[in-house]
């Protein structure tokens, strides 16, 4: 297995984000974690990457523990994350900031062959000719590029985006989606939160639904979407509606 | 004539564009609900509905007179008014100035008497705790709070934006019968929820917005029946 996510509680004082969470993805996959908002998605990113450390549970990488491990050494061990919110080094170049993302980054790479790894993955995603631009120059899309080209130069073999198609227009949507099949391709492992729906839907294998800080649902994307808790979930429950009397 | 007749908007933050020729109308007198997706462009919707922002295409008119580009703060004035998503309560006051700041514009000032009682007819609970600060008060007693401040502004449309979020059922279900006491009262309104089964219930016609676009519009019965609702939130 490429990641066991076994057992995961996390409170922030009274508040219970996550209880007894438990997910497994094997080598190759790419698995959808989605949930109405405050569900937990970004807080089991968090405890993934040893931003926060779990009140119970463990998590294994590749077999190995690594529960609340620190983020740089989750990323040594080869697993890589993107942000909701895209805070590239704007003052840098698009290089540079892929460049950082190599050099931190799995294979521990000297600054000297960092601006070729850089430089092949922004051909990946579609940015080398924006290479010598300041990040800050870019747009929505190119910016979303810019996160996944920084996370990509750390060559994980894991990778998490959280919200990668967020913002992004129809054709935008449809472009980063086919590079996401493309970096699973390349033998990368994938876990994604999406609220995009039909395109998370579409390039899933699996897909966990979290609510309330809690897994409610998992299978396919056909099982999941039809699965009565989830609607619930994400329409609202029906027996409250019904305890409203009729508007007349 | 619709009350309100939003036509063909786009909009967006910055370089970022939410909605594409987004058209919706409030018939009068009818409770209309917005419901859709995380990231949908329902609150992007009321935002450049109520002139918060800017409308990059498109038109806003009230009782058939444009007010595009009325600015925000001159539109409860006309009659429209927004009940925002978080309640935004002047949380150190009193439940009481709390009211009386809905009532700002020429046309409540005039009425702030009868509306207050109105509203603590309508919301005894608000009557009791008049004195106590609004941030003192329960989620559900500041959601009444909010949305009786924006009944004490005089509104011909109200839009309330996220009415149940983080509400208990039961809290949530005597807030949506105020809404029916207040239909039955003549008043035009806007509801975006994400409890769509709730909003579909009381609702007379019904916007399902997906991806920045209206996907499915039409009475609300039709829409609670179409399974195409279930595609705009789960993609499949």
């Amino acid at each position: 297995m490429m990641l066991q996510i076994q057992g995961i509680r996390k409170t922030f004082g009274g508040l219970i984000a996550l209880n007894d969470v438990n997910l497994e993805i094997d080598y190759g996959e790419i698995v959808g974690l989605i949930g109405p908002n405050g569900a937990g998605k970004t807080t089991l990113f968090n405890i993934i990457n040893g931003v926060y450390s779990p009140d119970e549970g463990k998590i294994l990488f590749q077999g190995q523990d690594v529960t609340a491990k620190a983020p740089y050494r989750m990323s040594k061990l080869g697993l890589a994350r993107t942000f909701q919110i895209v805070r590239p080094l704007s003052e840098l170049s698009v290089l540079r900031n892929v460049m950082a993302g190599s050099c931190f980054g799995r294979e521990d790479r000297p600054i000297s062959e960092a601006a070729d790894i850089a430089m092949e993955t922004l051909a990946f995603v579609g940015l080398a000719d924006r290479a010598d631009a300041l990040a800050g120059t870019l747009n929505v899309a190119q910016k979303k590029r810019l996160e996944l080209a920084r996370s990509l130069a750390a060559r994980p073999h894991l990778l998490l985006l959280d919200e990668v198609l967020a913002g992004l227009n129809p054709t935008e949507i449809t472009n980063m989606v086919e590079t996401i099949r493309e970096i699973r391709h390349k033998g990368v492992t994938i876990l994604m939160i999406e609220h995009v729906m039909r395109a998370l839907m579409n390039v899933s294998d699996r897909v966990t639904v979290l609510d309330y800080g809690e897994v409610i649902a998992r299978g396919t994307p056909d099982e999941v979407s039809n699965d009565p808790r989830v609607i619930e979930a994400y329409l609202g429950d029906p027996k409250v509606a019904e305890s409203l009397g009729s508007k007349a | 004539m619709a009350k309100l007749e939003v036509q063909d908007i786009s909009s967006g933050y910055g370089e970022q564009q939410v909605l594409w020729d987004v058209s919706l109308s409030l018939e009068p007198g009818k409770l209309t609900s917005l419901v859709g997706s995380n990231g949908a462009g329902k609150t992007t919707l009321l935002r450049t509905t109520v002139g918060a922002l800017n409308a990059w295409t498109g038109s806003v008119h009230l009782d058939g007179r444009e007010i595009t580009s009325v600015p925000a703060h001159r539109r409860p004035e006309l009659g429209m008014v927004l009940v925002p998503e978080g309640r935004q309560l002047f949380s150190s006051m009193s439940v009481q100035e709390n009211l009386e700041m809905g009532a700002t514009n020429s046309r409540a000032r005039s009425r702030i008497d009868d509306n207050l009682e109105r509203v603590f007819e309508m919301f005894p609970r608000l009557k009791e705790r008049r004195s106590q600060a609004a941030g003192t008060m329960s989620g559900g007693e500041q959601q009444m709070l909010a949305v009786a401040r924006g009944i004490m502004a005089q509104p011909e449309v109200l839009m309330i934006d996220e009415l149940s979020l983080g509400l208990a059922p039961m809290l949530a279900v005597n807030l949506f019968e105020k809404l029916l006491a207040l239909k039955n009262l003549g008043l035009t309104m806007l509801l975006v929820e994400q409890n769509v089964q709730l909003a579909l219930k009381i609702s007379d016609y019904a916007y399902v917005l997906r991806e920045g676009r209206v996907f499915i519009d039409g009475p609300a019965e039709e829409v609670a029946a179409n399974q195409e609702v279930r595609t705009a939130y789960l993609g499949v």
